[in-house]
């Protein structure tokens, strides 16, 4: 005879890539779910033991607390060439940079650029929230026009800052780019695709197919002064339009995969 | 193993491997660059790594990435590349990391030119990078001691977690000499207790320069100090020539030092008891062993490719306890063994007091020269 | 009958930022009026019935400070 009885399974528990520390991020800072969904797909993958992260210089230049696997800091906007560094000597290691958009898309365009056209099987997390957060709050890169910052009191203005960058469209054009792809942290679907993109970026190394980088956008409540939850509706209303969501490079391959 | 003709970057660049290079980035700058393009087929073919990076910056950021997982490893440049170095080296410093940087002086400051100097010095042996730090610098003045120095270059870094310049200048990068080759090492990586090259079976490990705490920041400080103690007290490196009854020396270290024992041979003959002291670690520096030869002697000329950079160094160290005169050649001049010659005259006939300072004298006769 | 679940919050991590008390379809999630964590911050806890462990708290969570159950049918003979 069959009994049914009701049992109760775990459906969410905290990633084992992530240590047992609170992070030093403002509260609802969407830094936290992106370093989140990085050690869930490590775990996922399995590839713990075998990962070095990057850290970069900004809000994460404490990353490496808060992972459980080997990491090394680099100096501002450094990340991708001391990656590289790490994966030609370490190829068959997973080799991560973490970064946020001052970081690479200002003082580290030089290295970024160079790093993608080289194909350098690396994967980047990039985190673009429209200002370096943790010098407080100035204009960066990827501040919008018109956007107020401690450094652009009065907005972006276009005429004299020139205009905001486009990481991914930009780093796309290159060759050496195996999967490039821009997401939002703003809401629970667009984590869910912000996780499988990670998901994917990581694929891309481990099948040798080149560089892969995804740009979360995310949020920086303390500096736009804002409520955490005001917060990712900005995202939704004013960076999104400026940073479309969307895959603009992604290597063939990585459609057959069965993930 | 028979001596070789060869060029000083070929010949850095194989000794380099013969030690077990396992990683090598760089960046084209003349008068280095035969040193990246000889890795740039030589590492390949046994299977090891090469890779030109996109700047200078790149460069030292790649080597310092790959040192952390305890690959051997190795760069190289000249004057305006290695001042862009110094981010990384500074980084490096902080994070005591063994690497390797040579560094083929050339004229400047600025874009300069592409010939021999030494007034790399200061920003090498004195830091150049932020922050409390000491790189050990061998300064080589022949192909010879440019592959011993290479070779050893690697066990010394690791050895005390520290950067090691080897310190040459144009006209050394460009010479040809016949050479020995030391035996050829297997390309090393290690796993010291430290490195980083992924967390299995052991737990996590972080390399960083970063130390927010203002008392850990100066323990880290206090132990790169008394490292440095230990440095200053085991490797200290130099040359001597005719010193034995010398009642005068020339100071020159690398090329210039090497010329000034054509002069040194040349002042002899002519019945001059004088000799060449030439330091070979230029950090540590012979500190000791310069002073006590100070005390046995009437009078010291230090030459230099620079406007006296090593000259504040030795008048520090004798403590102005004899007369010391200063002959430079700058922006990728050589100094010449006659014009050495005549400076040596200069010091043992017309010798001036202890007081003023030695480069006022020279810009004063140079003055008069030009 | 929806699904029964629940949520234990690691109080420790919770900053207390609300972007889970937001977005909880069910509603059944505030911040503790009167409990503080170590950091200072008000954790987030269950309010009433009704959690169905549907998961997006933890999905929205900044600190991975949410851990989600939910009762499924088991059958054993």
């Amino acid at each position: 005879m069959e009994n049914v009885t009701m049992e109760e399974q775990l459906v969410y528990d905290r990633p084992e890539s992530m240590a047992s520390v609170q992070t030093h991020y403002c509260p609802g800072c969407t830094h936290g779910v992106a370093h989140r969904l990085v050690a869930e797909v490590i775990d996922e993958m399995g590839i713990k033991d075998n990962m070095i992260g990057v850290a970069s210089v900004g809000c994460s230049v404490f990353a490496y607390n808060y992972f459980d696997f080997d990491f090394v800091q680099a100096p501002h906007g450094r990340a991708p060439a001391m990656a590289t560094g790490v994966k030609r000597v370490l190829p068959h290691r997973f080799v991560m940079t973490y970064q946020g958009d001052g970081d690479l898309a200002s003082i580290g365009m030089g290295e970024i650029v160079a790093a993608a056209a080289r194909g350098e099987n690396i994967t980047v997390i990039f985190l673009n929230n429209a200002n370096y957060g943790m010098t407080g709050g100035q204009m960066a890169p990827t501040t919008l026009p018109g956007q107020k910052t401690s450094s652009s009191p009065s907005g972006r203005d276009i005429e004299v800052a020139g205009f905001p960058i486009r990481t991914a469209e930009m780093l796309a054009t290159l060759d050496g780019a195996g999967y490039v792809v821009r997401r939002s942290l703003h809401d629970p679907k667009n984590i869910r695709m912000a996780k499988k993109s990670v998901r994917l970026a990581f694929e891309t190394q481990k099948h040798g197919l080149g560089f892969s980088l995804v740009e979360l956008l995310s949020t920086c409540p303390t500096n736009w002064g804002l409520t955490p939850i005001q917060a990712l509706k900005w995202v939704e209303d004013a960076m999104i339009p400026y940073y479309p969501i969307g895959d603009y490079k992604v290597n063939p391959a990585l459609k057959e995969l069965k993930i | 193993m028979a001596k070789e003709l060869m060029k000083g970057n070929v010949a850095i660049a194989e000794a380099a491997v013969r030690a077990g290079l396992n990683a090598y980035f760089g960046y084209p700058i003349t008068p280095q660059t035969e040193l990246l393009e000889y890795l740039s087929s030589r590492m390949p073919e046994l299977g090891r790594t090469f890779l030109q990076a996109e700047s200078e910056l790149g460069a030292v950021n790649m080597v310092y990435g790959a040192a952390c997982t305890g690959a051997r490893v190795m760069s190289s440049s000249s004057s305006p590349g290695t001042s862009l170095m110094m981010e990384g080296i500074s980084y490096i410093a902080g994070t005591e990391l063994p690497v390797v940087i040579v560094d083929v002086m050339r004229g400047g400051p600025g874009l300069g030119n592409i010939a021999p100097a030494q007034a790399d010095y200061n920003q090498i042996v004195h830091g150049g990078g932020h922050g409390d730090y000491h790189p050990i610098v061998l300064a080589p003045a022949n192909i010879q001691e440019a592959i011993d120095l290479t070779y050893g270059a690697f066990d010394l870094a690791e050895k005390y977690r520290s950067l090691v310049v080897i310190l040459a200048d144009g006209s050394l990068g460009q010479m040809m000499e016949p050479a020995e080759l030391p035996e050829m090492k297997p390309a090393i990586m290690r796993t010291p207790d430290w490195a980083t090259y992924g967390s299995e079976g052991r737990k996590k490990r972080i390399l960083s320069s970063i130390y927010l705490d203002p008392p850990e920041q100066e323990k880290t400080n206090f132990r790169l100090e008394h490292r440095w103690q230990e440095i200053k007290a085991n490797e200290v490196q130099y040359k001597e020539y005719f010193l034995e009854d010398a009642d005068y020396a020339v100071v020159g270290f690398g090329t210039s030092g090497r010329i000034a024992l054509s002069a040194v041979r040349a002042a002899r003959a002519k019945g001059i008891k004088i000799g060449l002291f030439r330091p070979v670690s230029l950090a540590p520096y012979p500190e000791k062993e310069l002073f006590e030869l100070s005390k046995r002697l009437k009078g010291l000329l230090v030459v230099e490719m620079n406007a006296g950079q090593m000259l504040e160094d030795v008048l520090n160290i004798t403590r102005r306890q004899i007369p010391v005169e200063f002959y430079g050649r700058m922006g990728g001049i050589l100094p010449m063994p006659e014009e050495i010659e005549a400076e040596i005259d200069l010091l043992v006939n017309e010798p001036t007091a202890a007081n003023g300072h030695p480069r006022d004298r020279w810009l004063a006769r140079f003055g008069k020269k030009n | 009958m929806p699904p029964q679940g629940r949520i234990e919050v690691r109080d420790n991590y919770c900053k207390g930022c609300e972007i889970c008390v937001a977005a909880c379809p069910q509603g059944v999630l505030a911040l503790a009026p009167e409990r503080l964590n170590i950091k200072g911050y008000h954790p987030v806890e269950l309010i009433e019935q009704g959690c169905t462990g549907c998961g997006i708290c933890a999905i929205v969570c900044p600190e991975a400070a949410i851990i989600v159950y939910r009762e499924v049918k088991s059958r054993s003979q």
